[in-house]
C-alpha cells in the first residue's frame, strides 16, 4: 500500500514546529501503525533525516505510552483501538494521513510526537489510591465484594492512561482520567474511608495542573480505547459536591 | 570459551525445617532502628511489580527512595501486559492446595534447578500478596457471593490463580503503582521517570549509587545512595521478537554484571506455545495469546508437508493433531516447553502453515460445535477479537495460527537468599534476577515472584545489611570515573556514523539466537552463535548508524546503547548454553534427549546453579551446588 503522511516534526520544546510530508510505498495492509512509522524511521535513518520520535512501549494496547492524533482522531479512525493496535488495513490505498501529538495545555510537546503527560501522575499522586501500608492488609476474605462493585469497579480500572479523553476534549479537560480512578476505588468498600477527599484532592490538583473543566461534550470517552462510560464523570462531580458539604471548609 | 572458578555457596542460606527457614532469616536479620532509616537512602531501578512495590515498602518503612524507570510514568512498567493471573496457596477452594503443594509444583515445573528455601518461602508468602493487594483496591474477579474467584493455570491440578480479567498485570500494576504514588505524594519517594541507568557505581568495594541518562535532556546524572536495587525485568528482547515490551532491555544489570556481579543461568529461556506468529519482515514485536486457549482449542498442521490448501478444504483425516498423538494423557494441554519444541519441529519438517510455514492451527470449531458460539465468545471473546484485530480473520471461522515466541527469561544476576547479588550493597528482584524458576517458569508465578520480592522479601532483608549504615559519603573519584565511562561510551556510539540502523543490527542478532540459541540448541549451532556474535559487534561498532545528538531526545541513541548491551550479552547465553550438555526445562540440548525425543537432564553432572563472572577474555563459571533435601527430583513425563 502507498500512503502519503504529513507528520509533525518539532526539534524540541521551544521549536515551533511544522508538518512535513513523506510519501512511503511497500506497506503491508498487515503492519501495524507504529511498525508503518518504524518502515519509514529505517528509511530516514539511511537517508540521513533524523528518526520520527514517538512514544510506544507495550505495542499491546495496554501500557498506555503510546498515542496519536491521526487525521485528527485521537488513536485514530478505530474505536477502542489504541494506536499500536491500528493496523494499516483500516486505511485505504494513496489515503493521506496527518500525524500529530496530543495537543494540551497540560501535555506540552518534547520532540516531534512525543508530549510530557506527567501531569496524569500529578493527579494520582494527589489521592489516587487507598491507603495501606503493605503488612497491614487483612485475609482477602474478610471483606466481599458484591461481584457487579467489582465488575464495575474494574472496567474504570481499565484505563490506560494514554491521554487521548484529554487531546480529544474541546476544552483540554483531564476529568475522564481523574473520575476513572475515583471511581475503581469509590465503589470498592476498602475505598470507602478515603472516597470523599480523594475526590476533592484530584479535582483540585486536575484544575491546578491547567486541565479545563468538563463542559459534557463526550468526546473524551469516544475516543477512550478502554471504553470509560462518561457517567464516570457524574459519580465524581456527585462525590465532590458530597465532599463540599460533608468535610470542613479548605482554603 | 570460558574459565572455572571457585564454587560458590549461598552465604544466607537458612537451614532447619523447609518451613521455619523464613522464619529464622527474618528473625536473625539485624533490625535498622527509625532515626537511622531516615538517613539513608535507597535506590530502586524499575517500577514493575517488583521494584514498584519495593520503593513503595521501603519508603513506608522510612527510608530515602530515589525510584527510576525509562518510560514516561512508573505505572507503565511491562508487568502491565501480563494476562493471565497470579498465583497463591490460599487454599480458598479446599481442593487440596497446600504451601508445600505451590513449593512442589513450582520447583518441579522448573525442572529441579531452582533452589528449595527461596522457592518455599515465595509459596509462603504468596497467600499475603493477595491480602494486600485487595486492600489496595485491586479488583480481582469475584464470584456472586463477593468473594474472590480463582482458575487453573499451567498444569496445576488446583485452581489458585487470582486474575483480574485478562489484565491481571495491569491491576497489580497499578496497585504497586498507587503505592508508590502514595510515598511520592508524602516526599518519601523522588521519582525519576525517563531515565535510564547506564551504569552502576561500586565504591570501597559497595554498591553506592548509579550514572543514568536523562532521556530527555540527555544530561547524564549520577545519583548516589546507600544501597542500589535492581528490578529492571528480563532480558528477553535479546532475541530482538519477543512478547516484552519495546523498551525492555538488559542494560541495568549488563552493566551491573560487568562491575562485579555474578549472571546466573542465563540460557534459560521460556518460548511460550501461543503467539501470534510473525506477518512480515516488518515485524517489530510477538503478541502473546493467553495459554488457556489451549483448554478448548485443537492443534493441528496438515498431514502431507507444504498443503497449502485453506484449513477447511483440509478433510479430517489429512490432519496430524500431533499433540494428541504424541501426548495422549495430556494432549493439547502439556507444558510450554513441550507445546513449544513439538510446533518448531512439524514446522521444521515442513507442516507449518501461514506465512513462511511458520506457524499452526489452533482449531476452536469443535469446541463451537460442542459448547455453542455464544459459549466460546464468553470464554475467549476478549483473545479472539485481539487476534482478530491483529491478523485480519475471523478465528470464529478460521482456525487461528499460532507460533511460539520468545516470554520470559529465567535467568538474571545471581543473588543469595537476602536476595543480594555479589557485589555487596546490590540487591537484584524480579525477573531480573535468577532465584525462584529454575529452568522454566510456571504460569502465573512471575507476578506473585515480582510482589513477593518487592513487597515482603526485600524489605525485610535489606535491613541486614543497611543495618551497617549509614555509609561514608562515596569517593568524588569513584563517582566521576563511571560517569566519564558513560560520556565517552555515549560519544563513541554517536562517533561510528555508520550505515546501518541500531534496528537492523538488532534483528540480524535476533535472528541468530532465535536459529542457534532458541527453542533447540545443539553443540554445532551454538558454535556458529560464538563465531558470529563476535562479528557482529565488531559489525555495530563499525557501522552502526545514530543520527543526531546526546543533547535531547534520541530514541535511535537509547536502542543503540541497549543493542550493544544485548550482543555481549547473547555471547554469554550461548557460553552457557553450550557449556550445560544436559537438557532441562526451557534448555533443551539436541544431544540430550530421551528415545522418543524428551528432554533429558544430568542431574549427576549439572545440579547446580551456573554463576557467571565477568571476565574481558573469558568469562569465569562458578557453581553453586543445588540441594534437594525436601524433594526427590524425577523425570517430567506427560504422555
Ligand atoms: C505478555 C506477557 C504476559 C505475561 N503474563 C503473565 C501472567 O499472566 N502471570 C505471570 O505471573 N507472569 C506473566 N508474565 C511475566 C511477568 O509479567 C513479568 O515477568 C514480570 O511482570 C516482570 O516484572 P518486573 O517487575 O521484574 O519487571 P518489569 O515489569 O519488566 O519492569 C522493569 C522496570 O525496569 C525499568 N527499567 C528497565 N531497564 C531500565 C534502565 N536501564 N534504567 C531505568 N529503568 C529501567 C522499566 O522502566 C520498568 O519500570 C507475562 C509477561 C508477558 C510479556
Ligand atoms: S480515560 Fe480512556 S482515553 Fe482517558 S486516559 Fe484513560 S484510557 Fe486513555
Ligand atoms: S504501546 Fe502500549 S498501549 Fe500502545
Amino acid at each position: 500500500m502507498k500512503f502519503t503522511l504529513r507528520v509533525w516534526r518539532q526539534d524540541n520544546q521551544f521549536d515551533k514546529g511544522r508538518l512535513v510530508m513523506y510519501v512511503v510505498d511497500d506497506i503491508s495492509p498487515d503492519m501495524s501503525f507504529l511498525e508503518m512509522l518504524d518502515v519509514l524511521n529505517e528509511r530516514l535513518i539511511k537517508d540521513g533525516e533524523e528518526p520520527i520520535a514517538f512514544d510506544h512501549d507495550c505495542r499491546e494496547g495496554i501500557c498506555g505510552m503510546c498515542g496519536l492524533m491521526i487525521n485528527g482522531n485521537a488513536h485514530g479512525p478505530n474505536k477502542l483501538t489504541t494506536t499500536c493496535q491500528l493496523h494499516m488495513r483500516s486505511f485505504s490505498e494513496n489515503e493521506a494521513i496527518t500525524i500529530e501529538p496530543w495537543r494540551a495545555k497540560p501535555f506540552p510537546v518534547i520532540k516531534d510526537l512525543v508530549v510530557d503527560r506527567s501531569s496524569f501522575d500529578r493527579i494520582i499522586e494527589s489521592g489516587g489510591y487507598i491507603s495501606a501500608p503493605t503488612g497491614s492488609a487483612p485475609d482477602a476474605h474478610a471483606v466481599p465484594v458484591s461481584k457487579a462493585d467489582a465488575d464495575n469497579a474494574f472496567e474504570a480500572a481499565a484505563c490506560i492512561g494514554c491521554g487521548a479523553c484529554v487531546a480529544a476534549c474541546p476544552n483540554g479537560s483531564g476529568m475522564l482520567f481523574t473520575a476513572a480512578k475515583t471511581t475503581h476505588l469509590g465503589l470498592l468498600p476498602q475505598g470507602q474511608p478515603e472516597r470523599l477527599t480523594r475526590a476533592l484532592d484530584m479535582v483540585e490538583t486536575h484544575d491546578d495542573l491547567g486541565f479545563g473543566g468538563c463542559t459534557n461534550s463526550g468526546e473524551c470517552t469516544a475516543v477512550c480505547p478502554k471504553g470509560i462510560p462518561l457517567e464516570a464523570i457524574g459519580r465524581l462531580n456527585r462525590d465532590v459536591l458530597k465532599a463540599a458539604t460533608k468535610l470542613p471548609a479548605r482554603h | 570459551m570460558y574459565t572455572e572458578g571457585a564454587p560458590i555457596v549461598d552465604g544466607k542460606r537458612p537451614d532447619g525445617p523447609l518451613d521455619e527457614r523464613w522464619e529464622k532469616r527474618r528473625f536473625s536479620a539485624r533490625l535498622v532502628n527509625p532515626a537511622n532509616k531516615r538517613k539513608m537512602t535507597v535506590i530502586v531501578v524499575g517500577t514493575g511489580l517488583a521494584g514498584g512495590s519495593a520503593a513503595a515498602t521501603l519508603a513506608e518503612l522510612g527510608y530515602n527512595v530515589l525510584s527510576f524507570c525509562y518510560q514516561d510514568s512508573p505505572r507503565r512498567a511491562h508487568s502491565i501486559a501480563a494476562q493471565g493471573g497470579i498465583n497463591a496457596a490460599k487454599n480458598y477452594r479446599n481442593d487440596g492446595d497446600s504451601v508445600f503443594r505451590l513449593f512442589y509444583d513450582t520447583i518441579k515445573g522448573g525442572d529441579f534447578r531452582a533452589r528449595e528455601s527461596n522457592v518455599h518461602r515465595l509459596a509462603e508468602v504468596s497467600v499475603e500478596i493477595i491480602d494486600q493487594c485487595v486492600a489496595q483496591g485491586v479488583p480481582f474477579a469475584r464470584e456472586y457471593g463477593g468473594l474472590l474467584d480463582t482458575r487453573s493455570f499451567g498444569g496445576a491440578q488446583v485452581s489458585r490463580t487470582f486474575y483480574a480479567r485478562g489484565q491481571t498485570g495491569q491491576q497489580l500494576l497499578l496497585g504497586a503503582y498507587q503505592a508508590l504514588a502514595r510515598q511520592i505524594n508524602a516526599g518519601r519517594v523522588k521519582m525519576h521517570p525517563r531515565t535510564e541507568m547506564l551504569d552502576l557505581i561500586v565504591d570501597d568495594g559497595r554498591a553506592r549509587g548509579i550514572v543514568a541518562r536523562d532521556l530527555v535532556t540527555g544530561d547524564i546524572e549520577t545519583y548516589t545512595a546507600d544501597a542500589v536495587v535492581l528490578a529492571t525485568g528480563g532480558y528477553g528482547n535479546t532475541f530482538y521478537l519477543s512478547t516484552n515490551a519495546k523498551g525492555s532491555n538488559a542494560t541495568a544489570i549488563w552493566r551491573a554484571h560487568k562491575r562485579g556481579a555474578l549472571f546466573a543461568n542465563p540460557c534459560y529461556t521460556q518460548i511460550h506455545p501461543t503467539c501470534i506468529p510473525v506477518s512480515g519482515a516488518h515485524q517489530s514485536k510477538l503478541t502473546l495469546m493467553s495459554e488457556s486457549l489451549r483448554n478448548d482449542g485443537r492443534v493441528w498442521v496438515p498431514k502431507a508437508p507444504k498443503d497449502n490448501r485453506a484449513p477447511h478444504m483440509i478433510p479430517e483425516d489429512e490432519r496430524d493433531y500431533y499433540l494428541e498423538r504424541m501426548y495422549p494423557s495430556f494432549g493439547n494441554l502439556v507444558p510450554r516447553d513441550i507445546a513449544s519444541r513439538a510446533a518448531k519441529n512439524i514446522c521444521d519438517t515442513g507442516h507449518g502453515v501461514g506465512p513462511g510455514g511458520l506457524g499452526v492451527y489452533l482449531d476452536f470449531s469443535d469446541a463451537i460445535e460442542r459448547l455453542g458460539r455464544d459459549a466460546v465468545e464468553a470464554k475467549y471473546g476478549n483473545l479472539f477479537e485481539m487476534y482478530a484485530q491483529i491478523t485480519g480473520e475471523n478465528p470464529y471461522k478460521v482456525p487461528m495460527r499460532i507460533y511460539p515466541a520468545v516470554h520470559y527469561t529465567m535467568g538474571g544476576l545471581w543473588v543469595d537468599y537476602d536476595l543480594q547479588s555479589t557485589i555487596p550493597g546490590l540487591f537484584v528482584i524480579g525477573e531480573a534476577n535468577f532465584s525462584d524458576h529454575g529452568a522454566n517458569r510456571l504460569g502465573a508465578s512471575a507476578l506473585m515472584q515480582g510482589l513477593a520480592d518487592g513487597y515482603f522479601i526485600l524489605p525485610n532483608t535489606i535491613g541486614d545489611y543497611l543495618a551497617d549504615g549509614p555509609f561514608p559519603p562515596v569517593s568524588q573519584q569513584a563517582i566521576t570515573s563511571v560517569e566519564q565511562e558513560v560520556v565517552d561510551r555515549v560519544v563513541r556510539i554517536l562517533a561510528v556514523d555508520g550505515d546501518r540502523s541500531p534496528d537492523d543490527i538488532h534483528r540480524e542478532l535476533g535472528q541468530l539466537m532465535w536459529d542457534y540459541c532458541g527453542m533447540e540448541r545443539s553443540e554445532e549451532g551454538l558454535r556458529k552463535a560464538l563465531e558470529a556474535i563476535p562479528a557482529l559487534r565488531k559489525e555495530f561498532w563499525q557501522r552502526v548508524r545514530v543520527l543526531g545528538t546526546g543533547d535531547g531526545l534520541n530514541q535511535s541513541l537509547e536502542k543503540a546503547g541497549r543493542v550493544a548491551d544485548f550482543i555481549d550479552l547473547a555471547e554469554l547465553m550461548v557460553i552457557d548454553a553450550l557449556h550445560r550438555t544436559e537438557s532441562c526445562g526451557g534448555h533443551f540440548r539436541a544431544e540430550s534427549q530421551t528415545e522418543d525425543g524428551e528432554a533429558l537432564r544430568d542431574d549427576e553432572n549439572f545440579s547446580y546453579v551456573a554463576a557467571w563472572e565477568y571476565g574481558p577474555q573469558q568469562p569465569v563459571l562458578h557453581r553453586e551446588e543445588l540441594l534437594f533435601e525436601n524433594v526427590t527430583p524425577s523425570q517430567r513425563s506427560y504422555k
